[in-house]
């Protein structure tokens, strides 16, 4: 069997990060791991999505539309955007952080009104949290990654908080350390 | 134990388990993080560089060869196009020390102005392609191409695309060999391509070539897996697990981790023993041409694009008919297409561009985003360097009548990469061209690469700094003057003045790249709700950090690092620091 999660979001909100402290959860108990990410053109600002994939045994690194078991966005609107890779009886998992795309910027385009409600309309099981709040209380706005890792952890079982902190403490820098220890147990908090 | 590891990160543990000694690489996503990570090697050992541009990392490469040691570069698709030159020549010199070149692409353009597929270029410097599909691979390839190189005598082409250079999959760290530098000896014969001595070195690379397809025939990068199906599979990369994901064990698969030269007879025996055979290749028919001159019968382009990535579902879908189903949001998604960064210094200098209503010629890097809106300033963007060179045909083609309203604009790297040949001819055959080297002192597009302009090497440690200014001058533009990008009046003068010169000239927007660790930011800037008059003028500058607010603009103190640039269009002081 193979589960597949995706983290979504707008390039420089630290999903890459957030990619690598769970891959590092996945691997560390023996799994087939795969993860996908964007680099390049697309981090400046853009959509970003990274994919994971894990199993006993997994080929392509990519998901699909109808293919995730879980989305976790870091931003409203991405999460909109990338409702449609979920499977049936997928979960979604959202900051309710709004950042505004250049589109909207300039007036060319509205950013969608409650959101929130149309994705739970649409019969998908949505977990909507303030993680830039929870961020901003462990003392960096830019921990909103660590925070969203925090909300999986506890809705993903499978996987010991031990785990989860380990992995965390690996990946990111020594100096921020405190910061993000912080950030994953607010985050824990939040559901 | 094994580590998970992007592709780029494998392919940088086997130059180290491979005993590689040089490493001349530019950077070009997807194939930037190879040389990061081998940088991260102890340097006596696997020594790094960044060099000017692909020819010069390419031919870097093979002086290192010659000598005797293990080299290496990596470069994006484009940048074969740079170092095709040396290639094509070391295809007939061949090698010393083994000598691999990583060449990635990037179907899809994720990051790319095109989508061509190099293994055209190996087809055409007939040499050995090698192409991975997962991490492990990455790193066990870079390995056997090594060995093939020194036992073929020929440079080796490592492909990669975006998928196998950016996914982690799990890989097994091994002890480097220990390999000792080959004897340099002179070899005239060899080494020195007149054409007395390459016409005979034709002929040995058409017997090489013939060697190597034997090779192809029973070497391990080649591999059956059968199902006992009457459907058939030839694929080779990422295309091989997109498949397996889609077609599990319902068809055999011919895996071609060598793309060049291709096998003939086990192609033949493969395809004997299917009904149906399809070949899975992203982007060009290379593998389905071939298997066509050999007179098999395959299905191929007629069901699948040359056009961006294959995934499972487009596979699953030709080759069984099926599709998965999905929900969608209700309502249409705004676009968030990429943009300058909030206090990009990029951004002054195309406000100012845009207000003057000058004719941009572009080039590549982060300020190719000068294109979007709102700023929309550039008018052309082909390859790096083509805006210097561009804009000197741009005004000869008009025969001066765009001199004084058109301009070049070309990051730092860019320039040193293969704008000041094009600046050399603007002095040489005189254009009264203008040219704008935005220098952010860094390589931002690709995530921030140190170059020949900022004074420091890949180690971080302090190295010669190219002089800009001096250079200008250097090559024959007498006009050559500094402006500070986020200070708009000045920007806005420097330009309107060299533009009414009757002389060549270069104006240098220098500012480093808000995303420096080394730049301070200054605190987030707020609006005066009283004072905004809501008249929208700041929002011209296309900061992501101002947004439309329902009596007033506001700031998104998140994003926003107090660069002040909006803050000198607003004419009611409601911008404060
Ligand atoms: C031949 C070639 N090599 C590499 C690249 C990848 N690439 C795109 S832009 C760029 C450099 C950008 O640096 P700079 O000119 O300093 O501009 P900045 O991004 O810092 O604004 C590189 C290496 C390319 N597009 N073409
Ligand atoms: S990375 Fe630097 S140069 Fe590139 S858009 Fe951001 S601020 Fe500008
Ligand atoms: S000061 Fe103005 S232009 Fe600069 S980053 Fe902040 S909002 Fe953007």
């Amino acid at each position: 069997m193979v589960r597949s999660i995706m983290i979504v979001g707008v390039g420089g909100q630290g999903t890459l990060l957030a990619s690598r402290i769970l891959g590092s959860v996945l691997q560390s108990s023996g799994l087939q791991v795969k993860v996908s990410e964007v680099h390049g053109m697309s981090q400046r600002g853009g959509s970003v999505v990274t994919y994971i994939k894990y199993g006993d045994e997994v080929y392509s690194p990519v998901i699909e539309k109808g293919q995730a078991d879980i989305i976790v966005s870091f931003e409203l609107l991405e999460a909109a955007r990338w409702l449609s890779y979920l499977k049936e009886g997928g979960e979604l998992i959202t900051n309710t952080q709004k950042i505004s795309p250049m589109p909207v910027i300039t007036g060319a385009a509205a950013y969608p009104e409650n959101i929130e409600d149309k994705i739970r309309a649409a019969g998908v099981k949505l977990t909507a949290v303030d993680a830039l709040s929870a961020a901003e209380k462990a003392g960096s706005v830019k921990a909103v990654n660590v925070v969203l890792m925090g909300v999986l952890s506890r809705l993903h079982d499978g996987f010991s908080q031990e785990q989860w902190e380990k992995a965390v403490e690996e990946c990111v820098p020594p100096k921020a350390a405190e910061i993000n220890r912080k950030a994953f147990e607010l985050g824990r908090e939040l559901v | 134990m094994s580590k998970l590891m992007l592709g780029n990160e494998a392919v940088a543990r086997g130059l180290y388990e491979a005993g590689v000694s040089v490493v001349s690489s530019y950077p070009g996503t997807p194939s930037t993080e190879i040389t990061e990570f081998a940088s991260k090697y102890p340097s006596d050992k696997l020594y790094c560089e960044w060099a000017p541009n692909e020819k010069v990392a390419c031919e870097t490469a093979i002086g290192a060869s010659i000598a005797g040691a293990r080299s290496f570069c990596a470069m994006k698709h484009v940048g074969l196009n740079v170092a095709a030159d040396p290639l094509f020549t070391a295809s007939y010199t061949g090698v010393n020390g083994g000598m691999v070149i990583a060449v990635a692409d990037d179907p899809g353009m994720h990051s790319s102005q095109n989508e061509q597929d190099s293994r055209h270029y190996a087809i055409g410097a007939k040499v050995p392609c090698l192409e991975p599909s997962d991490s492990q691979e990455c790193k066990d390839f870079t390995l056997t191409a090594y060995d093939i190189s020194e036992k073929f005598d020929t440079p080796v082409i490592l492909r990669l695309t975006t998928r196998v250079s950016h996914s982690q999959s799990a890989v097994s760290e091994d002890e480097p060999i220990s390999y000792s530098l080959k004897p340099y000896e002179k070899n005239i014969a060899k080494y020195v391509m007149t054409p007395a001595n390459a016409i005979k070195k034709h002929a040995a690379v058409e017997q090489r070539t013939d060697a190597l397809t034997e090779y192809a025939e029973s070497c391990a990068l080649n591999a059956v897996e059968k199902h006992g199906s009457k459907i058939g599979v030839i694929t080779s990369g990422v295309c091989y697990q997109y498949s397996k994901e889609a077609l599990g064990d319902k068809v055999n698969y011919l895996k071609l981790g060598m793309v060049n030269p291709l096998p003939v007879e086990l192609i033949k025996s493969f395809a004997a023993e299917c009904e149906t055979v399809y070949v899975i290749e992203e982007l060009d028919d290379v593998i389905e041409t071939h298997c066509r001159k050999l007179g098999i019968n395959v299905v191929g382009k007629e069901k699948f694009t040359r056009l961006g990535e294959y995934f499972q579902s487009s596979i699953k879908k030709v080759i069984l008919g099926e599709t998965d189903s999905f929900k969608e949001f209700p309502e249409s998604v705004p676009v968030r297409p990429p943009v300058l960064c909030a206090g990009c210094p990029h951004r002054g200098v195309f406000y100012i561009l845009k207000k003057l209503g000058v004719t941009v010629s572009g080039d590549i890097g982060c300020y190719t985003l000068g294109s979007a809106a709102p700023l929309s300033s550039i008018d052309t963007t082909v390859c790096m360097g083509a805006s210097v060179s561009g804009l000197h045909g741009f005004n000869k083609g008009r025969r001066g009548e765009y001199e004084g309203k058109a301009v070049a604009v070309i990051g730092d790297s860019t320039f040193i990469h293969s704008g000041v040949t094009g600046l050399i001819n603007i002095a040489y055959n005189r254009s009264n061209s203008t040219v704008i080297i935005l220098d952010n002192s860094i390589t931002g597009m690709t995530g921030h690469q140190n170059n020949p302009a900022n004074g420091k090497n890949i180690y971080g440690d302090p190295a010669a700094a190219v002089d800009l200014e001096a250079l200008a001058r250097a090559v024959g533009i007498n006009s050559v003057r500094v402006t500070d990008p986020n200070d708009l009046a000045a920007t806005e003068a420097a330009i309107r003045e060299e533009l009414a010169k009757d002389e060549p000239s270069v104006i240098i927007a220098r500012r480093p790249c808000a995303l420096l660790k080394t730049v301070k930011h200054a605190p987030p800037f707020k609006i005066n709700a009283d004072k905004c008059k809501n008249c929208r003028a700041c929002m011209k500058i296309g900061c992501p950090a101002l947004c439309w607010g329902e009596k007033h603009v506001t700031v998104d103190p998140t994003l926003c690092v107090g660069c002040g640039l909006c803050k000198q269009l607003c004419k009611f002081g409601a911008i404060e620091e």
